[in-house]
């Protein structure tokens, strides 16, 4: 028994009908298309399928498509309005990937983090990011990617600096 | 991009604009047209007689397509998994393995039955319904129990447990311990493993009857592997076959070979005439993908007092599973290389093979060097502490000097400099000071410890010499560089990547090897129809191999662009002068032409006289070594004695590779090498049951998949010591992190616990073992092997 969903995703308006028991990711890659976000395990451990759900981080592998009925979901797809996203660009300055399953997830996750937290101790983004699993990089240039990433928003946040004085 | 050295630069990958947009094409992230989906119905069971099966219910359910048995796929697929002689030629049984389960199920998650449906919603519900009449029947789990005379079997048609029994003798081991002053025994443990590459397996198979071609898309390490011997199940030639592998989501050894499911798949598309696509659950993934390690080591070693390593002697218990893994007997490659960077007067390892009710293990990243690096640094380890020496010292004291260098096993170690890998390890730990550290916090009842490992490694597999002999194939790797007439390059090679960074290194190896654009140059990877043989990615061998036989393809296109040099300028050959992809006569370098120019000019009209059209060539590489990367790891790490709890305060890295093409793919090999080894050491154990041979990790619930919480910073340097082995003085890297990573970790976890009498802590050294070894004083209980004798 199919119900009619009412979706934004990645900035369009989607009307869909889908089964109840269809997963929220099978949803955005199977009946969308969408298939930059991953299903990396059964159990909601490692945020391959991470998605934003009204601008928050979700594991689109444990929510339903009917749950998010007249909610707007962001995918990898549509993290960039412009060029890449300062994270994607982060991970691919910063080698934050290998295989590249489990990026996009990250890449979410972390953008979540920064939306909340511009500045981020490295503390705070194993925080951020401790429900993602990555098994190529260690974690090390992904820690890497979201410093760096964190560091070009604010350089881009910040009020023009008022020209340098030359020579003195 | 200006022409420009490429060899050695830190550029970003091309590969990544694709993956961290979404816009990857992973095997699950391909649909073809009336497309089905298979879903597998597996054993419950460790072992057991299957009485019956029905699959009427199953057949019946919505959606369902067919739902099929033995009997089924023995109508289109002939043959067994294959297993190759990697190093153990004389197996005493090599039991087949029919892609489905006939009459009796020897592991838990064996298939049984396949369900295919329209989507995979309705195949996960119909693979419920599929009746199975199980009888069980007793789980040989434990090794040394499996190996007794009359003990149960693991299968019933079998005369034993017995896989295999070699002994590897390097040198006169009996005379090396009648000379020994002090010997030191061990027994050490390499718990099973799962591989966890983030995306699993899966495949699509399209089978088209009217060509009799078929098509497989296929997350593999190895596509023309897949090719051949998935081809040959199907009674097909290469000519009717074609294995499209796209991105690759991780394999670390665990994609090497066909499987099962990838025969399955393929009968199953020839059974319904429909493309049939299967995608491993990662429940699935965690039972019936290949694991790693699952040996037992008894390790004795002999030295004389002043600290001179004599002999090492040692038997190596493999579980193999219940069936050989594709390369299985490959793990007893830790024989050969157990030696590590020491002088030794023999070396003698026996390696037993066991079938126990268990998943295969087969390679798993560094399989084989982890284990044997592992026994070796404990051991030495061991030794210095019944010495009273650093273990610095005794590293040193034993380190091989001169190059190239025999190993006990007639291995030739191509180059190295192991005293400036430690030295330098040793500089940015600062080890003095960590040793006076250590004292001080012992005064404050806190346990510092300082783990070191030096490693050599065996890679770039392999030579046909060597490799025939010990492995029984010869495992080149191919290439073809063709310019086209307007001048960019397609490069098509054997191997394949799967998270390497090989399109964005191969075309720094072409842009210099040519002298063209790296902008100019496309590498193809993945697809046979258009790629020539090669044998694909695993023992860090893509770039010492194959990328060898991109080179040398550039350098015979190089010489071909002479010859038309020479035609175009009505110059003779040896007056042509080439730099860097231009060419021009002697003494007029300001009339040059560039190998785009020549390109176009060899596919036109005029050539000389028996002159081919055409820009291009072909390499098969066959090595004539091993190379030999090499390092010095040090772990800091502090106990809590009141938890168990282990926290790793740093981790140094110093590697040596040769030369270098890209260093932040390096490092990142490197960082992703020793979580994997940092997390055997300290986390991850498949468990399963031992009387019923259940397995009890099997989900991310159960089984510690490190995350970012658990991993610290990695302090990483290296040092260049060229490889003579090849022109472009490259090693290997893929796997030396892992190689290293668990004998560090553990010599320093041991060392931390030294103050409680503790002499060997086993892998993963959780909280509660390392408690219960600080309250026994050091006497786990659990080490029967474990003693000390000191005979002088």
């Amino acid at each position: 028994m199919k119900r009619t969903i009412k979706v934004t995703v990645n900035g369009a308006s989607r009307e869909d009908e889908v089964e109840p028991r269809l997963l929220l990711v099978h949803y955005l890659r199977e009946t969308l298309g969408l298939t930059g976000t991953h299903v990396g395990c059964d159990t909601s451990q490692c945020g391959a399928c991470t998605v934003h759900l009204d601008g928050r981080a979700v594991k689109s592998c444990s929510l339903f498509a009917v749950q998010v009925d007249g909610r707007a979901i962001t995918t990898i797809e549509g993290l960039a309005t412009d060029g890449m996203h300062a994270l994607q660009q982060g991970f691919w300055d910063e080698h934050g990937l290998q295989c590249g399953f489990c990026t996009p997830g990250f890449i979410m996750a972390a953008a979540q983090l920064l939306a909340d937290n511009p500045r981020p101790t490295d503390a705070e983004i194993v925080k951020g990011l401790e429900g993602n699993l990555c098994r190529c990089t260690g974690y090390e240039n992904i820690m890497r990617a979201v410093r760096s990433a964190a560091a070009a928003t604010a350089a881009q946040a910040a009020p023009a600096a008022a020209p340098a004085t030359v020579g003195g | 991009m200006a022409v420009t050295s490429m060899i050695g630069a830190r550029i970003q990958r091309r590969e990544d604009p694709r993956l961290v947009t979404g816009h990857g094409t992973y095997i699950d992230d391909i649909t073809r047209p009336h497309m089905v989906h298979m879903a597998v119905v597996r054993s419950p069971y460790a072992h057991a007689a299957i009485r019956s099966i029905d699959v009427s219910r199953a057949r019946s359910a919505p959606g369902v397509v067919a739902a099929l048995t033995a009997a089924d796929f023995r109508t289109v697929l002939s043959g067994a998994v294959p297993v190759t002689n990697s190093f153990v030629a004389d197996k005493k049984q090599v039991p087949d393995q029919f892609f489905i389960a006939e009459g009796e199920v020897a592991y838990q998650g064996e298939p049984v039955a396949v369900v295919v449906a329209g989507d995979r919603y309705a195949a996960a519900d119909a693979a419920q319904l599929v009746h199975v009449d199980y009888e069980p029947l007793p789980a040989v789990m434990d090794l040394e129990k499996a190996m007794a005379p009359g003990a149960a079997l693991v299968k019933r048609d079998r005369p034993d447990n017995i896989g295999w029994d070699t002994v590897f003798a390097g040198g006169d081991i009996d005379a090396a311990f009648a000379e020994a002053e002090v010997t030191v025994k061990e027994r050490i443990t390499q718990q099973r493993l799962f591989p966890v590459p983030m995306e699993g397996r899966g495949c699509i198979a399209e089978f088209d009857e009217y060509d009799n071609h078929l098509t497989i898309w296929t997350s593999t390490q190895v596509p023309h592997f897949i090719r051949l011997f998935v081809g040959g199940g199907m009674g097909l030639a290469e000519s009717q076959v074609r294995v499209i592998s796209h991105d690759v989501g991780g394999g670390f050894g665990s994609k090497l070979r066909p499987y099962p499911e990838e025969y399955l798949a393929c009968g199953a598309s020839k059974l319904l005439s429909r493309p049939v696509k299967w995608i491993e659950e990662r429940s699935e993934n965690l039972v019936a993908t290949t694991h790693g390690r699952g040996q037992i080591f008894d390790v004795e070693v002999a030295a004389k007092r002043d600290g001179t390593l004599l002999g090492l002697r040692f038997t190596q218990i493999l579980d193999i599973g219940a069936y050989h893994g594709v390369f299985s007997a490959f793990q007893a490659v830790a024989c050969l290389i157990a030696g590590g960077c020491y002088g030794w007067k023999a070396v003698n390892g026996r390696s037993i093979g066991v079938f126990t009710n268990r998943t295969s293990t087969d390679p798993y990243r560094g399989a084989g060097r982890p284990e044997g690096t592992h026994l070796c640094e404990r051991a030495v380890d061991l030794m210095a502490r019944e010495l009273g020496m650093d273990p610095v010292e005794i590293r040193r004291k034993n380190f091989v000097h001169d190059f190239p260098h025999p190993n006990n096993f007639g291995l030739v170690y191509d180059s190295g400099d192991y005293d400036k890998t430690l030295n330098r390890a040793l500089e940015i730990a600062d080890y003095q000071g960590l040793r006076r550290r250590q004292q001080e916090m012992r005064a404050q009842g806190r346990y510092l410890g300082i783990g070191l490992c030096t490693y050599v490694e065996i890679c770039g597999l392999g030579p046909s010499g060597p490799t025939a002999a010990a492995a029984g194939v010869a495992l080149v790797e191919s290439s073809t560089v063709r310019v086209h007439p307007t001048g960019s390059v397609t490069v098509n090679v054997g191997t394949h990547a799967h998270g390497q960074g090989h399109d964005t290194t191969f075309a720094q190896i072409v842009a210099d090897g040519l002298g063209v654009p790296y902008e100019s140059v496309d590498i193809r990877h993945g697809d046979t129809a258009d790629t020539p043989f090669g044998y694909g990615t695993y023992g860090s061998r893509s770039l010492a191999v194959g990328g060898i036989s991109i080179l040398k393809s550039c350098q015979k296109v190089v010489e071909k662009a002479r010859r038309l040099a020479a035609h175009v300028f009505e110059a003779a050959e040896e007056d042509i002068v080439h730099e860097r992809g231009s060419y021009h006569v002697k003494g007029s370098p300001d009339n040059a032409k560039t190998i785009g120019e020549l390109a176009f000019a060899a596919h036109g009209a005029g050539l000389p006289e028996g002159m081919e059209h055409g820009l291009e060539a072909v390499t098969y590489f066959d090595p004539p070594n091993f190379v030999w990367p090499f390092g010095a790891h040090i772990c800091v790490v502090e106990v809590d004695q009141h938890t168990g709890a282990v926290e790793v305060q740093r981790y140094i890295a110093v590697d040596d590779c040769g030369n270098v093409i890209n260093p932040m793919i390096v490092d990142g090999q490197i960082h992703g090498g020793i979580a994997q080894g940092l997390s055997q050491a300290l986390f991850e154990e498949v468990r399963y049951d031992d009387e019923s041979g259940q397995l009890l990790t099997g989900t991310f619930l159960d089984y510690l998949v490190p995350t970012i919480a658990e991993m610290p910073h990695f302090e990483t340097d290296r040092t260049v010591t060229p490889s003579p082995t090849n022109e472009l003085g490259v090693k290997g890297i893929g796997e030396a992190g892992t190689i290293a990573a668990s004998a560090a970790v553990i010599n320093a976890v041991v060392d931390a616990l030294s103050p409680f009498g503790v002499r060997h802590v086993e892998m993963p050294a959780r909280p509660d073992r390392i408690l219960e070894l600080i309250h026994n004083g050091g006497g786990d209980g659990h080490n029967p092997g474990a003693g000390r004798e000191v005979t002088a």
